[in-house]
């Protein structure tokens, strides 16, 4: 066992000519959120689906909670979930159905419980007994990561999860990330939102053009800019405050 | 064996679709029995298929008919699989592989044989009879059962590699067409030269008379062989296509 609850050295991925990774090495420590930030196109679902064992490196070497991705691919899937860029729900069943799916497929001995666990954990409990394809958006990433948690895995990875959310459901799904981390599981989430990965990572890797430019905490990366100079700005409301004013919305404690 | 749990919960999970959207089963009988109306009530007049009454002489192709068009909406399932993700969840769960095809395609055995007992209970209403026993009729499930299955992993490739629902549906049609040119509808010795070799040498025209000659309680023959080479071929064949396929979209 490695300190390190994902490692990643000198991984390289080509599509034909084009290298999307060119030589990325990162390291997530045990029981952290990191942040893996970068524009589209940077390589960062690539890199996830790598870890996810969809897809196999061309070279370099990457483990999951000290499995190699390549070689020991079950005990892989075992230690990791990933939850897509798209949620990936079953919208013709209803969302415990989805869980208890999941739960029987991990094995789980008693999947209604834990089906009903996670419903009351990430706030879809109402909503359980009706078809996903009625569900909102938020409502149904927030079950796309509970389909995810399900049987504790040690290793949570998030590719994008909130685009194509509205402010509302990015709330949401920020706050499950959050619940989480406090709960002590290892969460690598991918993000284009600078935003998002300022309030939910504990380190921020930024991956440009197939390699990792930086990698640190926020303040670590803070110092990297000029010493912060102090000018007095008139701060106005952001369209994004006004929506959640006006709609009556705020974050889920 | 935990490929065979992995398999039954997942079938377990699109048997659930299928009872929850029944009107594929009806709308994949439905083109059929359209085409058994058509046949016995309007053309079915001008044929001269033999002494019979002309709903016996038909019934075997329109089952292959129903089949086809079956099997169309498994490729229709599996490709919304693919496109929300469902089969990228679930090969990054530590189950078998293989489970996630095996799903779609006894789901696709299951409802395409209700569709066909549908369409069996029409042509009873219709007049068809046979006087067929129960060895026939389990020999006439089998070879149903087994062109079905053959069927299917043909349409689980179209499934995996469509980009469009409709492309993923739409490998049916040459399907549902092939029976008009074997003896499903006509006999074969009225065609002319070529197109009379094509019929009396392709799948449907050996299934057909098979099935017939069961049902109507006459001496099988070669027909059933030929019948069950093809089926066997076609499955051993889109079987291999089909999890080549699967296995090559993780690269």
């Amino acid at each position: 066992m490695t300190a390190a609850a994902i490692e990643v050295r000198g991984l390289e991925k080509s599509y034909g000519e084009l290298a999307v990774l060119r030589g990325v090495d990162l390291e997530v420590p045990r029981g952290r959120i990191v942040a893996l930030l970068g524009a589209n196109g940077a390589g960062k679902t690539t890199l996830v689906r790598v870890l996810a064992t969809l897809l196999r490196a061309d070279a370099g070497a990457a483990s999951v909670a000290g499995h190699d991705v390549a070689t020991a691919a079950p005990d892989v899937r075992e230690a990791l979930s990933l939850t897509g860029q798209f949620a990936a729900v079953d919208e013709i069943l209803t969302g415990r159905e989805n869980l208890v799916m999941v739960a029987r497929l991990r094995r789980l001995p008693d999947a209604g419980a834990t089906a009903d666990a996670l419903l009351a954990r990430l706030g879809l409990a109402e909503a359980a007994h009706r078809r996903v394809g009625t569900w909102s958006g938020g409502m149904r990433r927030r079950l796309d990561i509970a389909m995810s948690l399900v049987g504790e895995p040690e290793v949570i990875v998030l590719d994008e999860p909130t685009t194509g959310l509205d402010p509302q459901a990015r709330l949401e799904v920020w706050a499950a990330v959050r619940e989480l981390a406090d709960a002590g599981t290892t969460v690598l989430l991918t993000t284009q939102h600078l935003e998002e990965a300022e309030r939910l990572a504990d380190r921020i890797a930024i991956l440009h053009e197939g390699r990792i430019l930086v990698d640190g905490t926020l303040a670590e990366l803070k110092a990297l800019l000029p010493p912060a100079t102090v000018e007095y700005v008139e701060k106005q409301p952001t369209l994004e405050e006004v929506f959640l004013a006006v709609v009556g919305g705020g974050e889920r404690s | 064996m935990t490929a065979i749990a992995d398999t039954r919960i997942l079938t377990g999970r699109s048997l659930r679709h299928i009872a929850r959207s029944p009107d594929t089963i009806i709308t994949t009988a439905l083109m059929p029995i359209a085409f058994m109306l058509l046949f016995v009530y309007v053309l079915g007049g001008a044929i001269d298929a033999g002494a019979g009454r002309y709903v016996d002489y038909l019934l075997p192709g329109i089952l292959v008919i129903t089949i086809a068009s079956g099997v169309s909406y498994t490729a229709f399932r599996l490709f919304l699989d693919l496109q929300g993700g469902m089969v990228e969840r679930f090969r990054s769960m530590p189950i078998a592989r293989a489970s996630v095809l095996w799903a779609h395609v006894l789901t696709s055995l299951v409802a395409t044989l209700i569709s066909v007992a549908v369409v069996v209970a029409v042509a009873l209403a219709m007049g068809f009879r046979s006087g067929a026993g129960i060895g026939a009729w389990l020999a006439v499930a089998g070879i149903l059962a087994l062109l079905t299955l053959a069927l299917t992993w043909l349409a689980v490739i179209p499934g995996l590699t469509a980009s469009s629902p409709d492309g993923a549906s739409a490998f049916a049609y040459p399907l549902i067409l092939l029976p008009f040119i074997s003896s499903a509808f006509v006999p074969t010795a009225g065609m002319p030269g070529p197109v009379r070799w094509f019929a009396e040498h392709q799948p449907v025209t050996a299934i057909a008379d098979a099935i017939r000659a069961l049902l109507t309680q006459e001496p099988v023959g070669a027909d059933l062989w030929v019948a069950l080479g093809w089926c066997v071929a076609i499955l051993g064949v889109a079987y291999g296509v089909a999890t080549a396929v699967y296995r090559r979209r993780m690269a």
